[in-house]
């Protein structure tokens, strides 16, 4: 499996692939965004402000997605010693940090005129903001150490400290008593979501997704590029 | 099939987060009064005793609950089993409205009053277009 993770095979895909991710995504933003703010209807009760939600919840959803890879791959990094995992972590987490910047700003645009305050601390909203800080200790651990030995420890421990958060924002409006609604997309369960609003909110889904792998292709190929001129011991 | 040293790493790891797991869960439950945003009215009820404390009470608000007057609002905060009465004065949010979920922020006089100095709304997880609101409230 590893043998497909060669550098000289990956590199031709990650120098390749970008523009077409672009154009797909584009196109997939084009059309969710038409859907979001003019095709799809208003919601009954907080009427406009429901478009919000169209960039709210697949910002969270992909920030909470790309937390869980960045944490699988770094402990599966860890322990089979695969350098790179961590390589493919570090390039996938920019755009998990400004999704899930995203999400915390949308959602206290929504949180104003429809429950009426910028910022609550109830629990859903708080472990969010715990994420973001985990994204930033993250990223600033891949800048801080120069040692590569111990730049993969120290991320995979923040990982680690930091996936314990991602069940909490989930079932955090189940367990406890928050300002923040339960989820209205269930998979085991009905959702409560008009299916005239589930379209766009897939579409925004989809155009966020490729989104960030197209920022991941391109902070990978940069990360091959780098590791091509230091050559494959030095990593 | 893999070497001792990579079984080593696994049980590392694995260990470090049942340890992690397991100090986050007592944490949050020894804070379980401080992570819930708010009380419902029956937790009111059942409380020992009455601190002055800033509280925040959330439920329904009652249907036909919402008293207007010139500076005032006064209406019931229900979770169907409990009743509190609150008191508030100020500007409400738009999504304030009768048999919908809120959330105030106060003091309680007593059991059964509540002077609120905030009101939030509660949005609850339906999403529908109004025409769909309006078929199934024939229905």
């Amino acid at each position: 499996m590893f043998k497909l993770l060669e550098p000289n095979k990956i590199f031709l895909i990650t120098s390749r692939a970008p523009k077409f991710v672009i154009a797909l995504f584009i196109v997939v933003l084009s059309i969710g965004l038409l859907e979001a703010l003019i095709l799809s209807p208003e919601d009954y009760k907080q009427s406009h402000s429901v478009r919000i939600m169209y960039v709210h919840v697949p910002a969270a959803w992909i920030s909470l997605g790309i937390f869980s890879s960045i944490t699988l791959l770094s402990i599966s990094g860890y322990i089979f010693k695969n350098k790179h995992f961590f390589l493919i972590s570090k390039s996938l987490a920019p755009s998990g940090l400004v999704f899930c910047i995203v999400a915390l700003v949308t959602g206290s645009i929504w949180g104003k005129p429809t429950w009426g305050t910028w910022w609550a601390w109830d629990a859903r909203i708080t472990s969010m903001l715990i994420l973001a800080i985990f994204y930033l200790l993250y990223l600033i651990a891949w800048r801080i150490y120069r040692n590569k030995e111990q730049v993969i420890k120290i991320t995979t421990l923040i990982t680690i400290f930091g996936i314990i958060n991602i069940p909490i924002i989930k079932y955090s409006v189940d367990w406890w008593n928050t300002l923040h609604q339960p989820a209205s997309i269930n998979i085991m369960s009905k959702s409560t979501i008009h299916s005239s609003m589930l379209l766009p909110l897939i579409l925004m889904s989809a155009a966020f997704a490729l989104f960030s792998l197209l920022i991941f292709l391109m902070k990978y190929n940069t990360e091959l590029i780098k590791l091509k001129n230091k050559g494959l011991e030095r990593l | 099939m893999y070497g001792r040293k990579v079984k080593l790493r696994f049980i590392f790891i694995l260990l470090i987060f049942l340890v992690l797991t397991l100090s986050v869960f007592l944490v949050l439950k020894s804070l379980e009064e401080n992570v819930i945003y708010f009380k419902s009215p029956s937790d009111v009820k059942t409380v020992p005793e009455l601190d002055s404390k800033k509280i925040r009470i959330g439920g329904m608000v009652k249907k036909d609950s919402i008293e207007i007057s010139n500076n005032s609002v006064n209406f019931i905060i229900t979770d169907f089993k409990n009743e509190i009465n609150v008191i508030y004065s100020g500007a409400v949010p738009n999504l304030f409205s009768e048999g919908k979920g809120v959330v105030a922020e106060g003091f309680l006089k007593d059991r059964n009053f509540f002077q609120a100095s905030k009101i939030l709304a509660k949005h609850d997880e339906n999403y529908m277009p109004p025409e769909v609101k309006e078929a199934l409230k024939e229905k």
